[in-house]
């Protein structure tokens, strides 16, 4: 029963999620996260729990898509008609298929070698897909029509919400999926490769075919987010396979942490609303993104979920609560040196005039907007600065076992 | 035809070389560090916006030398701060941090110079034609690109085998702990060398701006290129890097020079194809349309067949 609510709770909150957020936008960004979180999960079977770190994953998330649309095209051209559930299954089916290819020689090392070869791939496959119009559809892309299946059970999918409750349905079975098969002995024995592949070796095991199976099963699982994709948005352009979009799935499994099952999915949500939401405030949100990712890596090698994961041992021994005040007393003058960076980065992007930042009116053209805005941040970093080591040391005491 | 090939020869020398000055920064680094620089095509970016906006004030020529100093500087501020910090995290940790820092460097540079195209030109000086021939001309800032790059080249060489420093470079690279244990300081020597590599690519941005464009997608497409290239060199090899720039250079310059297509050389085997045939797209491929293709297909074939590539070492 333990091991169950979680997923009960997922479940649950599967099915709340679009009561709470009913606008168009709400359910749209809701379809986002849910094709973001098995994409995600299905990158970091390969980072997290392979070691095998791709920069070409878009590659068969992009596959995946491209088939899935070309069978709703189909549909449309008097190809074989079927329920347009079973999309991400031909979508998921297409990723294996290319992930069976690439990984036959692409899984022979880990390391450089990998990130090196999945490069390349990523690299030649988006620059195909330019060349290869027919498939790829050229600077247009391939679109479909999603309501031109047969309804299942009164839903002909026209409608973002019932594309939805596709998108929910598939999020939930390919997430179990995925945690099941971290339990399976081919998920148990991917994690000892990740670890020490000489020793996996020696006690018999092909490791090139430990991780090739988890490759291939990743595959399938980016072609089902893929085929969600093609659901959700009816057009795929050659941007899908792209390695921008490589990099992004690596930014989201990386801000949430690589190193727990969940935090793909938490990194999938956050970056999914920082992308539609922060993207409406301010020009500069995609440099604030490479920002965090970069500061995360540095400083959070565990990601979010590492941070959270943090506190399990003193909210075990109920010393939370102690750690309040110092997290107030660091969190405050650190709110405040980014905030008035942001107002320094804000001002500098406008370059002349005046510009809107948190309800103030900044003008550029004045220097002590400038002069005031670099005062408070020096003089917030100085103060984070100076109350780091009070928080170290609470920190210490909360989290220490008690001698017995 | 004749005319056709010499231009095309001479244009891939230019972009071999100019690949190879970014390629043997970021080969000495990965040798020195095992460290993968993503961001070193960004450094390269940096190096050509950088000279464009110090050039608005004094000319080309104080940029040439500024911008490069500016770019190395920074360049060993982020090892020293950034990478430093990072190396306990391991390999895929580093690897991971320069691709954000990257990512960041593009975002910054479209955010603070803008997304347009730079009107960054070469300077008045050298904005001549240096000959003329087939009725095509050769402008002089491309042959003063070459010169400066060989310089380069030969002035690296030299360094690396000749000097003392290069000689502590050398050995850092290969036995690490003796050189820290004869009392040199090793952190200080990669920070250097990371420095110096960046400011290697920051001149090569600087060369190649007024040519090939300033724009914030410059770094992008390099970027990979120069990746290819340090792989198919073999990495940590500086012969292999000149080799597989060179190779990579002119193998594009020639094929988008050489208008041949599938359609010619099956026509030249005696085959027709039917024009709305399913496999129409790969019927009617075409040299200059494989050419953004080739360097990666040469990379994947590499790290298939052989690996360490054409100069490496074998893998430990």
């Amino acid at each position: 029963m333990k091991h169950l609510l979680p997923w009960i709770v997922f479940a649950l909150l599967l099915l709340m999620l679009p009561w709470l957020f009913p606008s168009v936008l709400g359910i749209s960004i809701l379809n986002e996260m849910a094709i973001a979180i098995v994409f995600a999960l299905s990158y970091n079977m390969l980072l997290g729990q392979g070691g095998m770190l791709s920069f070409g994953h878009a590659v068969y998330f992009g596959l995946g898509g491209f088939m899935a649309a070309h069978a709703l095209l189909g549909m449309e051209l008097g190809g074989p008609i079927f329920s347009v559930t079973l999309i991400p299954l031909v979508a998921g089916g297409f990723g294996l298929l290319a992930a069976v290819l690439i990984g036959s020689f692409s899984t022979r090392r880990a390391g450089t070698a990998f990130a090196m070869i999945s490069l390349g791939v990523g690299e030649l496959l988006a620059a195909l897909a330019l060349i290869l119009v027919s498939f790829f559809g050229g600077e247009a892309g391939i679109s479909g029509d999603r309501s031109l299946g047969p309804a299942f059970l009164g839903a002909d999918f026209a409608q973002d919400s019932q594309v939805y409750a596709l998108a929910a349905v598939w999020t939930f079975v390919s997430t179990l999926a995925m945690y099941l098969f971290t339990q399976t002995p081919a998920g148990r024995m991917a994690n000892a490769v990740r670890d020490n592949p000489e020793r996996a070796a020696f006690l018999g095991y092909n490791v090139q075919r430990v991780r090739l199976l988890s490759f291939i099963v990743s595959g399938f699982f980016a072609g089902v987010a893929g085929g969600l994709f093609a659901l959700h948005y009816e057009i795929l352009t050659a941007q899908n396979l792209s390695t921008t979009t490589s990099g992004n799935v690596l930014l989201m499994s990386y801000i949430g942490g690589v190193g727990f099952f969940t935090g793909p999915m938490i990194g999938a949500v956050v970056l999914t609303l920082i992308n539609s939401v922060l993207s409406h405030y301010t020009e500069l949100w995609l440099l604030y993104l490479g920002l965090s990712f970069v500061l995360t890596v540095m400083f959070l090698p565990q990601g979010l979920t590492g941070l959270l994961m943090m506190h399990r041992t003193p909210w075990r021994r109920g010393r939370l609560r102690s750690l309040l005040r110092p997290y107030l007393l660091t969190g405050i003058p650190a709110t405040l040196c980014l905030f008035s960076v942001f107002a320094l980065l804000e001002m500098l992007h406008q370059g002349s005039g005046s510009v809107m930042f948190f309800g103030l009116a900044l003008n550029t053209e004045q220097p002590w907007a400038w002069l005031g805005a670099l005062l408070l941040a020096i003089a917030a970093a100085y103060g984070w600065r100076r109350s780091l080591p009070s928080l170290r040391e609470a920190w210490r005491s909360a989290s220490q076992e008690d001698a017995p | 035809m004749i005319d056709v090939l010499i231009f095309a020869t001479l244009n891939g020398l230019v972009t071999g070389l100019l690949l190879f000055l970014l390629a043997s920064g970021l080969t000495l680094i990965f040798s020195m560090m095992g460290v993968l620089n993503f961001a070193h095509a960004s450094f390269y970016m940096l190096g050509a916006y950088c000279a464009f906006s110090i050039g608005q004030y004094t000319g080309f020529w104080p940029a040439l030398i500024l911008a490069p100093v500016l770019v190395g500087g920074f360049g060993a501020l982020v090892e020293r701060y950034g990478l430093r910090h990072v190396h306990k995290s391991g390999h895929v940790a580093e690897l991971v941090f320069t691709f954000g820092l990257a990512f960041l460097i593009e975002q910054a540079v479209q955010s603070f110079w803008g997304a347009d195209t730079k009107n960054y030109q070469p300077p008045a000086l050298l904005d001549f034609p240096l000959f003329t021939l087939f009725g095509q001309d050769f402008p002089a800032y491309k042959a003063f690109m070459l010169l400066v790059s060989i310089g380069i080249f030969i002035g690296l060489y030299w360094g690396l085998t000749r000097t003392r420093t290069g000689m502590i470079i050398q050995a850092a690279t290969s036995h690490p702990q003796t050189v820290a244990n004869l009392g040199h300081n090793l952190p200080l020597i990669h920070t250097l060398v990371f420095g110096a590599g960046s400011a290697l690519a920051a001149l090569a941005g600087v060369l190649a701006g007024p040519v090939l464009t300033t724009f914030p997608g410059m770094a992008a497409t390099l970027g990979s290129i120069v990746f290819v290239i340090v792989v198919i060199g073999g990495l940590g090899s500086l012969t292999g890097a000149l080799v597989a720039s060179l190779l990579i250079g002119l193998l594009q310059s020639w094929a988008i020079a050489v208008d041949v297509g599938m359609a010619d050389l099956l026509h030249w085997v005696g085959v027709e194809f039917p024009p709305d045939h399913p496999l129409k797209d790969i019927w009617r491929l075409s040299l200059p349309q494989l050419a953004p293709v080739l360097p990666y297909l040469l990379l994947v074939l590499m790290l298939i067949f052989h690996p360490s590539g054409l100069f490496g070492k074998r893998e430990g």
